[in-house]
Parts: C-alpha cells; sequence; structure tokens
C-alpha cells in the first residue's frame, strides 16, 4: 500500500506538530468529571462549614480549610448550594439577572458544585457569561517585555512602545536573576515615556519581587501561584495563608497584586490525585478569592498545551476564566504561552476571551519577537501586532490595543533609550552607549543589539539593590538629566500607591494618571444596549489602522499621465474592411485612469494589442465607449462596429474580452478576468488570437495563470477603479473613432 | 463608603505615612528631597477607606486583606519577609508562627495578621 499523498501532506501541517491525548482520568489527564471529583455538598453548622463537597472537616486538606473558613459565604451557602446548577448556569447568560445577583449566589458555591455549573455551558454560552461576568466594563491588555541580552535599552524602548500600543500593564522577568532592578527599572522609565501610567511588574522569586516593590521598581505583582492539591502547593513553596499573608504585605505598600493559577499544573507536578482539571481550579480560585486577591491571572497560563492536548482543552479554559470572573476577580486571561503551532488554532482559542473581553485579554501579550521572550511564551508576539489590529478592526471589538504609527513609535522608543542611558549615567552604572541607543531605537530583536559586559551590569545591580536605590532615585536622575516629562510620569503612578486607589479590584492608571477599576467602571452588562461599547474616538482609533488607505486617494497617484495621447474624431461607423480589429476601450481609458490595475501603462497594452494584431496581417482600430463600464458590453459595442465582426473590449483596470458580433453581450470567445495576471505578451497574444478569429483559423486560447489569491489581493482596487471608470460613462454618448498617438519607446509601443 | 477613587475625589483626606498632604507631593518637593520613597507609600487610614470601598462594593475577602495591609503598613520590610518565609512550607513549625502570632498581635497590634498565622500554625 502507497498511501494517501493527501495525508502526508496534512501530517506535515503546522496542526500536527501539536500533541493529542485521549483523557486519563486516575492521572488528572481530564478537563471535568474526573471519577475522583467530589459530589457538591455543604453542610454547615452553627456558621461553620463542616462540610465541603463530602469531605468532613476532620478530613480537610490545607485548601479545604482555607477555602471553608476564607472562601465561601456562608450567609447564602445552603441557598446557592439548593438552587440547580442548571438554574445557575442559566443566570449567568441570562441578561435579566443582574451580575450582582449571580456574583452572590456564585459566593455560597462549593469547587465540585462550580464545575458543574460551568460544565453546563457551552462555548458561546461560556463567552456570553464572560462578557456579563467579567468585573471592569472596559476590557484592557497585558504585554510581556523581555529580551534575551536583558539589554536595558531595548526594554525601556520595547516598554515604551507597549504602552504607546495601549498596554496597560507590563510584565519583565530575568534569564538571569540578578538582573531584576535593572529590568525592573528600565520597563517603569520606558513605561512612562510617550503616553505612560501603565502598571508595571518584574516577574521574580516571591521575596525580591516583594523587594522591588517596596523600593519602587514596580507597581504590581502577579507572581503569586496557587495550586489546587495540597501537596501541588507544598512543592510551589507555599500554603495559602503564606500567598494570602504575601497579598497583604504588597497591599501595605500600595501595590496592587494578583495571583496566579491555571489548568494542568497539578497533573504537570504529578499531584493531581486523580481529580478533573477544573475541579482543582475552582479550588485555587476559592483559595485565591479567599486570600483577598483582587484577582488572578489564569487560563492554564504555562501549562496550556497540556489541557490543550485533551478533548475540550479549549472550552476548559475559557471554563476557568469564566469561574475567575464568576467569582467577582479582576482577570488576566492567560494567551501567554506557546498553545499550539498552528496559526488557525492558535486564533480560534484567542477567540475565546478577546470576543467576550476580559479585564486582561492576554496575562502577557509578547510585546517582542517571541526569541526575546524569556517566559518561554510569545503566544501572540510582535510579529502579530498588525493581525491583532485587524482583528480588532474587524468585529469592531476592543481588544484594548491601539493603532500606531512608525514616525511616533520611533520617536518614543528613542525617547525611552536616552532616558534610560541618562538615569545609569546619573546613578553612575555601566554605561549605555549612543550606538546602543540608536540600534534599541530600530531593533527587531535582541539580535540587532550590540553585547554589553555582562559581569559589569550583575555587579551593578547587586550593588544597585544594596544601596537600596528605588524609585525616587529614579526619578531624581530623570529629572536632573532633563527628562523631567517621564519623571513627572513615575511620580505619578507612585504618588497614587499613597491613595491605595489602584489595590480595588481590576484596576488599570489611564494615560492621565486616573485610576479606572471596577468600583467606577464596573461591568454592567445586561443585554444589547448595555454594558461597554467603543465611543466615537475609541471607534475611530480602532478604525485607524495604518494599513487602511484612503479610498479616494488609491489608483490617483500610481496614474502617471502623458504616455499616450488619444484622439477623438467623432462618432465611430460601422467598419466595412474585414480585415478590421476593433480594440473598445473603456471610458476612463487613457484618460481618466491611465494605467491597469498592476499598472502596466494604457499606452503599452494597446500598443501590444496592436501589434499581436498587425502580426496577423489584420488592422487594428480603436473606439472609445462611453455608454457603458462593463467589460462585456465595451467588447460587445465594440464588435458592431467591427468590419470582420470581431473586438477586443477592455477596460481601463485591464480586464479584456475578445468579443464576435453575434455574441450576446455577456457571452465572449474569451474571457481575461484577471487582469493581474496579464502581462504585456498576454495583451499582445490576446490581439494575435483576435486576429486569427477573423481570419477563422483554429485559436488556441491565450494561457491565463489561475492565481487564486488574485481577487484577494486586488478587489479593492478594482472596485475603486471600476468605480473611476464608471464616473466616466456617458449613456447618451455614441462610441468614438480614436487616433492613438503612442511614445516610441518601450514594448510594443507605435504609432496607430 | 469613601468616594472613590480617593486619590480624585477626596484627595485632601489623604497623607504620606510621614505626614504630608497628598497633594504636596510634586517633582519639586521630590527633588528637593521633602519626599522620599517612604513617602510614597499607603497609609492604614486610606487602606481602610479602601477596605470599606471594597466592602461596599461586595468583596469582604478582599476588605479584609486590606485591613491586614492596615496592620502591616507600620511594620519593617524586613520583618515582613521573615513573617513571609516563616509561614512557607517546613520552615517556621508551629511553634515558631504562633510566637510570630504573638508578636504581631503584642508589638503592631496586627491582630488580623495574627490571626492568619495562627490558622496557619494550625496547620502543623
Amino acid at each position: 500500500m502507497t498511501g494517501s499523498l493527501r495525508f502526508r501532506s496534512r501530517a506535515n501541517r503546522e496542526i500536527n506538530k501539536d500533541s493529542f491525548i485521549q483523557e486519563w482520568p486516575e492521572t488528572g489527564l481530564v478537563l471535568f468529571n474526573s471519577p475522583a471529583d467530589p459530589k457538591p455538598r455543604i453542610r454547615i453548622q452553627g456558621g461553620r462549614i463542616v462540610e465541603l463537597d463530602g469531605r468532613p472537616e476532620a478530613e480537610f486538606d490545607i485548601l479545604d480549610r482555607f477555602i471553608a473558613r476564607r472562601a465561601i459565604d456562608v450567609a447564602i451557602a445552603e441557598e446557592s448550594m439548593a438552587t440547580d446548577s442548571l438554574a445557575i448556569a442559566r443566570m449567568l447568560v441570562d441578561i435579566a439577572v443582574p451580575r450582582a445577583s449571580v456574583v452572590r449566589i456564585i459566593g455560597g458555591l462549593t469547587p465540585a458544585k462550580i464545575m458543574e455549573v460551568v460544565n453546563c455551558l457551552n462555548v458561546v454560552e461560556m463567552m456570553m457569561a464572560l462578557q456579563k461576568m467579567r468585573a471592569r466594563s472596559t476590557p484592557s491588555n497585558q504585554a510581556h517585555v523581555t529580551n534575551k541580552k536583558e539589554n536595558p535599552a531595548l526594554l525601556a524602548a520595547d516598554a515604551a512602545e507597549a504602552v504607546e500600543r495601549g498596554f496597560a500593564e507590563l510584565e519583565t522577568t530575568v534569564g538571569v536573576a540578578r538582573y531584576a532592578p535593572f529590568n525592573a527599572m528600565a520597563i517603569l522609565i520606558g513605561s512612562q515615556t510617550g503616553r505612560g501610567c501603565a502598571l508595571t511588574q518584574c516577574a521574580v522569586e516571591e521575596a525580591l519581587g516583594l523587594r522591588l516593590a517596596f523600593l519602587g521598581l514596580t507597581t504590581y505583582a502577579e507572581t503569586l501561584s496557587v495550586y489546587g492539591t495540597e501537596q501541588a502547593f507544598h512543592d510551589g513553596d507555599d500554603t495559602p495563608w503564606s500567598k494570602a499573608f504575601l497579598a497583604s504585605a504588597y497591599a501595605s505598600r500600595g501595590v496592587k497584586v494578583r495571583f496566579t493559577s491555571g489548568t494542568g499544573s497539578e497533573a504537570l507536578m504529578g499531584h493531581a490525585e486523580g481529580k478533573s482539571m477544573i475541579y482543582l481550579e475552582a479550588r485555587c480560585l476559592l483559595a485565591i478569592k479567599g486570600a483577598g486577591s483582587q484577582g488572578v491571572q489564569n487560563g492554564s497560563i504555562s501549562c496550556i498545551a497540556l489541557p490543550e492536548s485533551l478533548p475540550g482543552g479549549v472550552r476548559g479554559v475559557l471554563a476557568e476564566n469564566l469561574i475567575a470572573a464568576m467569582l467577582d476577580l479582576e482577570l488576566a486571561s492567560g494567551n501567554d504561552a506557546m498553545a499550539s503551532h498552528s496559526d488557525i488554532r492558535k486564533a480560534s482559542k484567542l477567540m475565546l476571551q478577546f470576543l467576550p473581553g476580559t479585564d486582561f485579554i492576554f496575562s502577557g501579550y509578547s510585546s517582542m519577537p517571541r526569541e526575546d521572550n524569556l517566559f518561554g511564551g510569545g503566544n501572540f508576539d510582535a510579529e502579530d501586532l498588525d493581525d491583532y489590529g485587524v482583528l480588532q478592526r474587524d468585529m469592531l471589538v476592543d481588544g484594548g490595543l491601539r493603532p500606531v504609527r512608525e514616525a511616533e513609535t520611533l520617536a518614543v522608543r528613542r525617547r525611552a533609550a536616552q532616558a534610560i542611558q541618562a538615569v545609569f549615567r546619573e546613578l553612575g552604572l555601566p554605561p549605555i552607549t549612543d550606538a546602543e541607543v540608536e540600534a534599541a531605537v530600530i531593533a527587531r530583536a535582541s539580535v540587532d543589539m550590540p553585547d554589553r559586559d555582562v559581569v559589569s551590569d550583575l555587579d551593578a545591580a547587586t550593588e544597585f539593590l544594596r544601596r537600596g536605590l528605588g524609585g525616587v532615585d529614579v526619578i531624581r536622575a530623570l529629572a536632573r538629566q532633563g527628562f523631567r516629562d517621564i519623571a513627572e510620569k513615575i511620580l505619578a503612578i507612585q504618588k497614587l500607591r499613597v491613595s491605595g486607589d489602584y489595590l480595588q479590584t481590576s484596576a488599570v492608571v489611564l494615560p492621565d494618571a486616573r485610576v479606572q477599576s471596577a468600583v467606577n467602571d464596573p461591568n454592567d452588562y445586561r443585554g444589547p444596549g448595555t454594558g461597554y461599547h467603543l465611543d466615537a474616538a475609541r471607534y475611530a482609533e480602532i478604525c485607524d489602522i495604518p494599513q487602511a488607505l484612503d479610498p479616494r486617494t488609491v489608483g490617483k497617484v500610481d496614474q502617471a499621465p502623458g504616455q499616450i495621447a488619444l484622439e477623438e474624431s467623432g462618432p465611430a461607423a460601422r467598419g466595412t474592411d474585414a480585415s478590421e480589429i476593433v480594440i473598445a476601450i473603456g471610458p476612463a481609458f487613457g484618460c481618466a485612469l491611465t494605467a491597469t490595475l498592476l499598472g502596466l501603462p494604457h499606452g503599452k497594452v494597446l500598443g501590444a494589442m496592436m501589434n499581436g494584431i498587425r502580426q496577423e496581417g489584420m488592422r487594428p482600430r480603436v473606439v472609445k465607449i462611453y455608454a457603458t463600464s462593463d467589460c462585456g458590453f465595451v467588447g460587445h459595442a465594440g464588435a458592431q462596429l467591427s468590419g470582420s465582426g470581431i473586438a477586443i473590449g477592455i477596460q481601463s483596470k485591464g480586464t479584456t474580452v475578445i468579443h464576435r458580433r453575434d455574441l450576446e453581450p455577456l457571452n465572449n470567445l474569451e474571457l481575461f478576468p484577471q487582469a493581474p495576471n496579464l502581462t504585456l505578451e498576454s495583451y499582445r497574444v490576446i490581439g494575435r488570437n483576435a486576429a486569427k478569429y477573423a481570419k477563422r483559423e483554429s485559436v488556441l486560447p491565450v494561457p491565463v495563470q489561475i492565481d487564486n489569491m488574485a481577487r484577494l489581493k486586488y478587489i479593492v482596487r478594482t472596485t475603486i477603479l471600476h468605480l473611476r471608470e464608471t464616473e466616466q460613462v456617458d449613456p447618451d454618448r455614441p462610441p468614438q473613432e480614436i487616433a492613438v498617438h503612442l511614445p516610441q519607446t518601450g514594448e510594443g509601443a507605435e504609432h496607430a | 463608603m469613601p468616594e472613590y477613587p480617593l486619590s480624585e475625589k477626596i484627595p485632601e483626606r489623604l497623607r504620606t505615612p510621614s505626614g504630608l498632604a497628598f497633594e504636596s507631593i510634586t517633582l519639586e518637593t521630590v527633588l528637593d528631597g521633602k519626599v522620599s520613597m517612604e513617602d510614597l507609600r499607603v497609609t492604614s487610614d486610606a487602606l481602610e477607606m479602601q477596605a470599606q470601598v471594597a466592602e461596599t462594593a461586595g468583596r469582604p475577602q478582599l476588605a479584609e486583606n486590606l485591613r491586614r495591609a492596615a496592620e502591616l503598613v507600620n511594620i519593617p520590610e524586613d520583618r515582613i519577609l521573615e513573617i513571609y518565609q516563616a509561614l512557607r512550607p517546613g520552615r517556621g513549625g508551629r511553634q515558631a508562627l504562633l510566637e510570630l502570632a504573638e508578636d504581631l498581635e503584642k508589638r503592631y497590634h496586627a491582630t488580623r495578621c495574627s490571626a492568619l498565622v495562627r490558622e496557619a500554625a494550625g496547620e502543623y
């Protein structure tokens, strides 16, 4: 057996580089409903939960105990648990039930019940629910900013560009841990260059992370990881209580915190205890709520390829996002780690968060090429930014980003790189050269950056931390070096720490340094006509992608005049010469338009066709049709005038037909509808064939390339050029006899 | 409930830990050394107001966290890091945690944090 060539071809597709497995519930490799998952159940005595999902208090593990004491609303738990799961699922999508009512009921649910509720929903219902249940009304987005060389100038420039593009939070991390203060400082400076006011963080070990925040080098933290089983939690070197304390510690300095969880981590660590991923994630999220976190990043995060290998994996990841929103937590919804080799699959998965909108659609969009992503992520990266802008515009969905122009981007990158150069100089750190600054402005990735002296940088970073330099030192250095605007912005965002305003759920800081959170921008979605909508300014911003041309100018700029002179000599009469082949040109040909769709000058096109006709010993005659711009009718009108009965009809955009007098207008001898595939040689052969038809010879039709993408590529230009031609139509004007004066240059050109 | 955002609606009620008025934090006061990093921190009063905001918004756990944070405002950073380390698995042990809880309550009047640490000690 030889096998199918199509199967072999498909086997090489990107999708088949992804891993797929069947469910294996005993190890936790299942999204919902593992046999080991408990049944939903709660028992309350004297205001205390004494049984949780079938486990009596005496057998509680640390998560059970923490959740029972701190997460579940005992006041409503019995009522919530007595409500049918399907009924709660319907409330989630029912626009008549306000979000707050649903949140209240969800507050009394156990992990097993939460899983049961979300499992009643299909993905579209989950998206509807997410649209309604996310905490903040306005969606936003977070970027990753890292690079392999940990170059501070490039970090600052990338951070500045990311904020310019609309990211509300920036997250960096380190390859070598000792770089942490420099990386944190670089994105702090970059983030406040230009538009400004994004929050920034540096993902490092918890104790170091806390220190950076205390020093004012970061303004939020996100690395507080939670796991759904006791053993996995211990392997993560924390307990729910240590995490809860850490959350309070950050808040005590006015630093925003969100936790991290996600399906698959327990199975990956070998500690799923045979429980399903969503059941365990429900436990994580309740623990996070119990710890008093305002929010969470989930959506499997770095484990994403594991749930995606399983049936219903992508649905499950959406379900875990939804649970976070149902629990009234800020949701940064993943999409931050490589989820597939296939662009189709990646984009499809993204839609589940992108369309409903979340507080942060990505918990790390790779704002640089993924080769520089130290998170090992980059499911969407810098190369995909134009795609993302188009997706927003296509669907009129606010994905949190804004299109930018190259010039403004280069300017803000340069300013950020110069600012960190100046701060390094002011603080006596290893110099950043002008060459580095310039490289950072235009770099695609860190390979475009000069190497730095790593040893000196690491020594200086260690010393920087030892001296306890922080946000205020950066502000002073910037101001002294002439970067007062950036200093002001960093101060504005640090000043907000005094108020604690960005400790509230789903808080971001807008470019004018105002805090926007679920408190002052609550999601009030109640069905069509309610909730978040694009206002006129945001609509215009999303639509104004740099690739979009002004249709009024399309086809005008590249229409060079003066290449052809067409002289009208009165109405054209029916010819009598049997050797005559009419070339009937459209009403804009050679005047309002002077080149075809692909820019072939009309003079050359006309010359090539005339040459082809003459080569067969026939005589070309040119007439101009004013009554129509349709190719078939132009050709048909020409054929009526042709002494031989044969005519070539050509529109200004280059679409051509060979017509014969006795044919119906929309019939033809040969039609060349894809003008982009026609070369001057094609036009010559079209002339030749027309002549051969007139001589009643057997004719081999002109070979035409098939280009499946031609319509896709050219339909807009085609439409606009055709509009131009149609503008020239004069229904009352008869066909005109044309004398052609062609310049004596180029292929096929000559005097008629 | 205090009007939110505090920084926009009631800035006159905000102070830095050293007692400076919120609105006196400017680039000039930072540059002439009147404002230091120590001033760019939240106070327990502001955290209590934020806790009330969270409570009113139906977020009792977040409010509790903000009130624990209010208790930690005056605890030095190194001490906070020590407590955090002790709470991590297999570090301090039950007795050490109980002593920490005691210290939090007696020395810092941090009753909520103390209760949290006691709860953690119960897991040993």
